[in-house]
């Protein structure tokens, strides 16, 4: 096992994955009709075989590949993924995709961007990267490919 | 010689202005570290519904090529490969640039591009037909094992590890089959009402290859990332020429070579390029100048990568196999234009066929005509930060996948695969066995259900699925193709512990 592997991270998530593996293979062969789960079953003991061995594995320590997440990297991701999550699983719909979108993409770029958060300068670059994008978003797929987003409160 | 007759329709004007709009914004994508090839193919896949099927091709085929030759400008520009194709470009070419010779390699690396990649779509369009009528012989059964070996194929070649790529491929399958059966109309799996129709291809595909990848970029965190762009100077065409033609074995090999490697489903460009640049040093008389700055580096790794383009789509467009990610997001493409690749394509849409492959000839001399023009520009796209791509490729991710259905469950199943895949590929699962599972998954069930109803009217189950010759053929290419990546694997981590012990 590589030194900077972390054990338990392994463990949870290929435990994860077999537990997927367990629900899919008892759906699989408890659900009727069991005609339309000839396929499912099939591939649901491939799966749960190999899902146990790499659980099983992962228990004892024996992974080789996989780095798993180091905590500097999940501090990071963490705040662009709270507001990825919310973007999509909320705000796109709840606020409208040409509403939600601007106000994701500045505070991505606003907690991602290297540059300085206290000069008003480079708060004005983002302020204008953002509007380029949305002007261009909405000229592509508005305009372009007349695609209906939901428009809620604004747009 | 068939192709010919459908030359002309590449150069009608929305044909011939799609060509190009691909081969530039590919040209320009590929030298964007952190947009992979097939990243780029799989945004661009929501831009092609309105389009017909040949158009929804040319613009893809065109940012398949270009994307790979694209990534030169920044492997030799910024030391940072635009795609895993070109890591091997890196090693000469970034030093060659440092030399004040970046001109130079830009244009060695188009040209041997264009030479590579012409010569790969030749073999694309004198194969294809032959296998495409070979492929009529074949049944449920031996669909179903085509099927099986292309996830397992990819599941073993294209992951570090031999079971987590299998088991990504057995995700791939199981995810197929959520929504309802086609035959019995059953439920499968519905846990949420966004599964009722199953799961979107396109969506899953932009979730899998697109969110992992912002995902990363913000694991980075606020760093400043962006690359110091060696300045090029002016240097004659012909004197890249004449050098190209002084440098025909380095030529040969690397086109040879990616050729080859392109046939084989699951190996991508990264080895092409890397085997390529092996090859080449190992057959040259001044092996010690490679890693120095020597043409004949860029030359062989450019030319592989981008002649595998052409044969990786041979099975791809007769089997449905498709031979590296990139190809199975082409095959995305195909399947929502109601097209099947094989002898249905030549046979019911051969416009279409020999258009999109056609396009793929020309587009590999339009992507050297250009390169040379927007290696600058694109070069310096390249230096874009990445907090700035990340929000783009999201917001392009987002709308993409709601402009396929106009359905938000397609966002939320997009965003869902996307973040999940994000963490199984930080314990060493992978995209692409997942994505090909998920592609082959409903050709395989469909084969499968076929066949069952005609071993149970035959000799049964058993019989009809694993004798006969090209059964035999086809399962013991698949066991083969696992137990060689096992031992690949075995050795590798012998090699790296015996590193790690003398280290």
């Amino acid at each position: 096992m590589t030194p900077n592997l972390p054990r338990l991270q392994n463990v949870i998530g290929s435990g994860i994955v077999a537990a997927v593996g367990l629900w899919v293979a008892y759906v699989s062969y408890t659900q009727q009709p069991s005609e339309a789960f000839l396929f499912p079953r099939l591939i649901a003991t491939v799966f749960v075989v190999l899902a146990l061995w790499t659980f099983g594995k992962a228990c004892l320590g024996w992974t080789k590949v996989g780095n798993g997440i180091s905590i500097s990297q999940m501090a990071n991701l963490t705040p662009g993924l709270i507001v990825t999550l919310i973007y999509i699983f909320w705000a796109a719909k709840g606020l409208g995709f040409y509403t939600a979108t601007p106000i994701a993409f500045f505070i991505l770029l606003s907690l991602y961007d290297p540059a300085s958060h206290r000069e008003v300068k480079s708060w004005l670059k983002r302020l204008f990267i953002t509007a380029c994008f949305v002007a261009v978003m909405y000229g592509l797929f508005a305009k372009l490919l007349k695609v209906y987003t939901p428009r809620e409160i604004f747009f | 010689m068939e192709f010919l007759y459908y030359f002309g329709d590449v150069f009608t004007p929305i044909n011939f202005a799609l060509l190009m709009l691909g081969t530039i914004g590919g040209l320009i994508l590929g030298a964007t570290p952190g947009l992979s090839p097939t990243m780029a193919v799989a945004l661009l896949i929501p831009f092609t519904f309105q389009l017909e099927a040949a158009q929804g091709l040319i613009l893809l085929g065109a940012a398949y090529t270009s994307t790979v030759a694209g990534g030169a400008v920044s492997a030799i520009l910024l030391k940072i490969p635009g795609a895993p194709a070109n890591i091997a470009t890196t090693l000469d070419g970034h030093t060659m640039a440092q030399k004040g010779e970046g001109a130079k390699a830009l244009q060695l690396s188009f040209l041997s591009s264009a030479v590579g990649g012409v010569f790969g779509v030749m073999l694309l369009i004198f194969l294809t037909p032959v296998l495409a009528k070979w492929a009529l012989a074949f049944g449920p059964s031996h669909l179903f094992w085509l099927a099986i070996l292309g996830v397992t194929v990819i599941g073993t070649l294209d992951s570090r590890s031999v079971v987590k790529g299998l088991l990504s491929g057995c995700i791939g399958l199981w995810l197929s089959t959520i929504g309802f059966d086609d035959i019995m109309g059953a439920q499968r799996f519905i846990f949420h009402p966004s599964l009722g129709g199953g799961i979107n291809i396109i969506a899953a595909l932009i979730g899998l290859f697109a969110i992992p990848q912002v995902i990363t970029m913000f694991a980075k965190g606020r760093r400043n990332d962006g690359a110091e762009v060696i300045t090029v100077q002016k240097h004659s065409i012909l004197d890249a020429m004449k050098e190209l033609m002084r440098n025909k074995r380095a030529m040969g090999i690397g086109t040879i070579t990616g050729s080859i490697i392109g046939l084989i489903p699951g190996v991508g460009g990264q080895i092409a390029g890397l085997v390529a640049y092996d090859q080449a040093k190992k057959f040259s008389p001044d092996r010690d100048k490679f890693g120095t700055g020597h043409p004949e580096g860029v030359i062989a790794a450019e030319a592989a990568n981008n002649a595998m383009v052409g044969p990786s789509l041979v099975p791809l467009l007769t089997l449905s196999i498709p031979g590296s990610p990139t190809a199975a997001v082409l095959l995305g493409g195909l399947l929502i234009h109601g097209i099947f690749p094989g002898t249905d394509l030549f046979d019911n849409h051969p416009d279409v066929a020999w258009t999109f492959i056609n396009s793929m000839l020309i587009g590999q001399i339009l992507m050297c005509v250009f390169g040379l023009y927007v290696a600058g520009m694109a070069a310096r796209v390249a230096q874009v930060p990445q907090s700035v791509m990340a929000a783009v490729v999201l917001g392009l991710a987002v709308f993409g996948s709601y402009s396929v259905q106009s359905s938000m469950g397609d966002v939320y199943v997009m965003a869902a695969l996307g973040v999940m895949m994000y963490f199984l590929e930080r314990f060493g699962f992978s995209a692409a066995p997942l994505v090909l599972g998920l592609i082959l998954g409903p050709i395989a069930e469909a084969n499968f259900i076929q066949g069952a109803m005609i071993a149970r009217a035959t000799d049964g189950l058993g019989p009809y699925f694993l004798v006969g010759p090209l059964n035999i053929f086809l399962i013991a290419v698949v066991i083969l193709s696992v137990l060689y990546s096992a031992y690949m694997e075995l050795r590798t981590r012998r090699y790296t512990s015996k590193e790690e012990i003398m280290a």
